[in-house]
């Protein structure tokens, strides 16, 4: 086991580093961090003054190097967008973002384990077929549309209807001004924006689990169990659930890596200061050792979250071997 | 046409060739097609879609960007199906000439990505080692970043014309029919009837191109479907963010983040019909790909 994980680690390693230079190479060449100084006074002195402190009149590979020494020895640079630690500014976006990754992997796999439970046992009955229908209309939805059409029916709607002072859910941000902590606050502000990541993830996961348990309820020891007579609860829940969840469980881990991409979008709707904004503001700004900071941690998450997916396999279903 | 059936004099064992193999001729494929009833009705919207917005020029009822400032703002009505927005412009004929460009690049980069995919796919399958460790290195690389991060980066530095927008998408969504078409080539080319046509001469060029990618039509016209709706979405999405299609052209994209500030407001009709629209175009794109999977595969429901 030790040795196919670090099998594994070596041979994520050579793809991180040419996906880091990739990137670095593709911020340098699309984006200039001196743009902003076009419009000031003697503007080609201090560009040319800038382009010096920031290295950029040296060749690409050495500016690449220098980033990447210093990277591996815990030095991520300083960004040029806001002269702040690459470093501090990366895990402090990072927090925003596992909130809202945490909350929403945590409610998906719930409902979608329920759901796909639900449809399994009661398959082809009219509750399966309208759960199957929202599953379609789940997998079709434009995150940031979904996004905006519950602003504007569970927040704003019901506040007009009803004449409230505050909509009952909030759409920007994680807190009011003033409040911090895990309160009801919190919550009226995490709903909007966790739901809206939460329903394509249901809307995959729930089919998923749904075809799982199908395959498992067909098997004989499930007969055998009903045949000694065993109640169906039990059946379904010790029997069924434990096997038909090692599928779900490699499936799921891997999303989780992907959901970085996911949440581009959403913080942006929602102005929340995590991962996705800082990537979209450092990217239009040209700042390099930010963007490959972002590039290096989302991929790690990604590769790790793969590396967890077949553990987990291996773990709920004893006959995978990792080899 | 070689079929199958042709190297069954060469061996006796030769009886457990594929019979299955893709005859998209014939009543059987119409017939299996037609049993999904969301397949069918999903080709009859997305027919109707294409059909309003590529003839937009014929069929809206007002002209592009045709402003009328004697027009008050208001949502929907008789006149006006979406309603008129804040420049007096039928929102209606809005939305369907947006739907070209966004159903233009939808459709470009699946036939583009399914065709490089099932290019690369099937030489990487068959001939193996070098150029399959190239793929799946490759296609490792891109699996691990987030897509949109990649795309972003790529239409800022490349420039948002159209033909990028379509070579960049297509150059994210190739690697996902590359790799189901290598998976089924693995399996394909150790087959007797690949045998047998090699043994009986074929070049290497004329077992991929007859023999192999005829019997994988099913997976590849089904992926084919999944690559339009990714790329439609990602479009919608990039545009949302600032990174697709750029003023004065629009799309189903750039309408929603023009849009986006009505939330809360009188004209949040604008939000409503380009978001159902993308909506639509993927749901009907799905059915379909379901109902050609099944038709293709009648043997197996699922998959």
């Amino acid at each position: 086991m030790l040795s196919y994980i670090g099998r594994r680690l070596a041979y994520s390693l050579p793809v991180l580093l040419v996906g880091s230079f990739v990137a670095f190479w593709g911020v340098r060449v699309a984006f200039d961090p001196t743009d902003s100084l076009r419009g000031s006074p003697d503007a080609a002195r201090v560009i040319a003054e800038r382009r010096h402190s920031l290295g950029l009149d040296q060749p690409l590979l050495t500016q690449y190097w220098k980033w990447l020494k210093g990277f591996l020895h815990g030095d991520w640079g300083t960004s040029s967008r806001t002269n702040d630690r690459v470093y501090p500014t990366v895990m402090r976006s990072l927090g925003y973002t596992f909130q809202l990754v945490l909350w929403s992997v945590t409610i998906a796999l719930v409902v979608s384990i329920l759901i796909g439970v639900f449809s399994a046992v009661r398959e082809r009955s009219a509750g399966d077929h309208a759960l199957t229908a929202l599953a379609y209309a789940g997998i079709a939805m434009p995150i940031f549309w979904l996004a905006l059409m519950a602003n504007q029916f569970l927040a704003v709607w019901p506040q007009q209807r009803w004449n409230l002072d505050q909509p009952p859910l909030y759409f920007n941000g994680l807190h009011s001004q003033d409040h911090s902590g895990i309160n009801l606050d919190y919550f009226r502000h995490l709903a909007l924006p966790v739901f809206a990541l939460v329903v394509p993830l249901v809307a995959v996961w729930s089919r998923l689990q749904r075809a799982a348990m199908l395959d498992v309820l067909g098997a004989d020891y499930i007969r055998t169990a009903r045949a000694k007579g065993l109640p169906e609860r039990r059946v379904i829940f010790k029997h069924a659930l434990r096997n038909a969840l090692a599928p779900m469980g490699s499936q799921t881990a891997v999303d989780i890596g992907t959901l970085f991409g996911g949440v581009i979008v959403i913080e942006a709707i929602y102005q929340i200061p995590g991962m996705g904004q800082l990537f979209l503001n450092s990217l239009l700004a040209g700042d390099v050792y930010v963007v490959v900071a972002w590039m290096v941690v989302s991929a790690v998450f990604v590769i790790a979250f793969n590396l967890l997916a077949d553990i987990l396999s291996a773990w709920l279903d004893p006959r995978i071997r990792l080899t | 046409m070689a079929r199958p059936s042709d190297s069954s004099h060469l061996s006796a064992d030769a009886v457990d060739l594929p019979t299955a193999a893709a005859r998209p001729a014939g009543n059987g494929f119409i017939r299996r097609y037609s049993r999904h009833k969301s397949a069918v009705v999903g080709a009859v919207v997305l027919a109707v879609i294409m059909i309003a917005c590529f003839g937009a020029s014929w069929l809206a009822p007002y002209g592009k960007n045709q402003q009328n400032l004697d027009l008050a703002v208001h949502g929907p009505s008789l006149d006006h199906w979406f309603g008129v927005d804040e420049l007096g412009r039928d929102y209606f004929s809005e939305v369907l000439y947006a739907g070209q460009l966004s159903l233009k690049i939808g459709l470009a980069v699946g036939i583009l990505a399914t065709m490089v995919g099932a290019a690369a796919g099937v030489i990487a399958g068959y001939f193996g080692r070098a150029v399959d460790d190239v793929l799946m290195r490759v296609t490792d690389l891109f699996l691990i970043v987030p897509g949109i991060a990649v795309l972003a980066i790529a239409l800022r530095g490349l420039g948002q014309r159209d033909t990028t927008i379509i070579l960049v998408l297509s150059a994210l969504a190739w690697m996902r029919v590359a790799r189901v078409v290598r998976t089924q080539a693995l399996s394909l080319r150790e087959k007797d009837f690949v045998v047998a046509a090699r043994a009986s001469g074929a070049s290497h060029r004329r077992v991929m191109a007859r023999h192999l990618l005829p019997n994988m039509l099913g997976a590849i016209v089904v992926n084919a479907t999944l690559a339009v709706a990714f790329a439609v979405l990602a479009e919608a999405t990039l545009s949302f963010l600032g990174f697709g299609v750029e003023t004065p052209r629009t799309s189903w994209g750039t309408l929603l983040e023009k849009a986006s500030g009505t939330v809360g407001t009188p004209t949040v009709y604008l939000l409503y019909f380009p978001g159902l629209m993308l909506f639509l175009v993927v749901l009907c794109v799905n059915f379909i790909g379901e109902g050609l999977r099944d038709a293709f595969d009648p043997g197996d429901g699922e998959r």
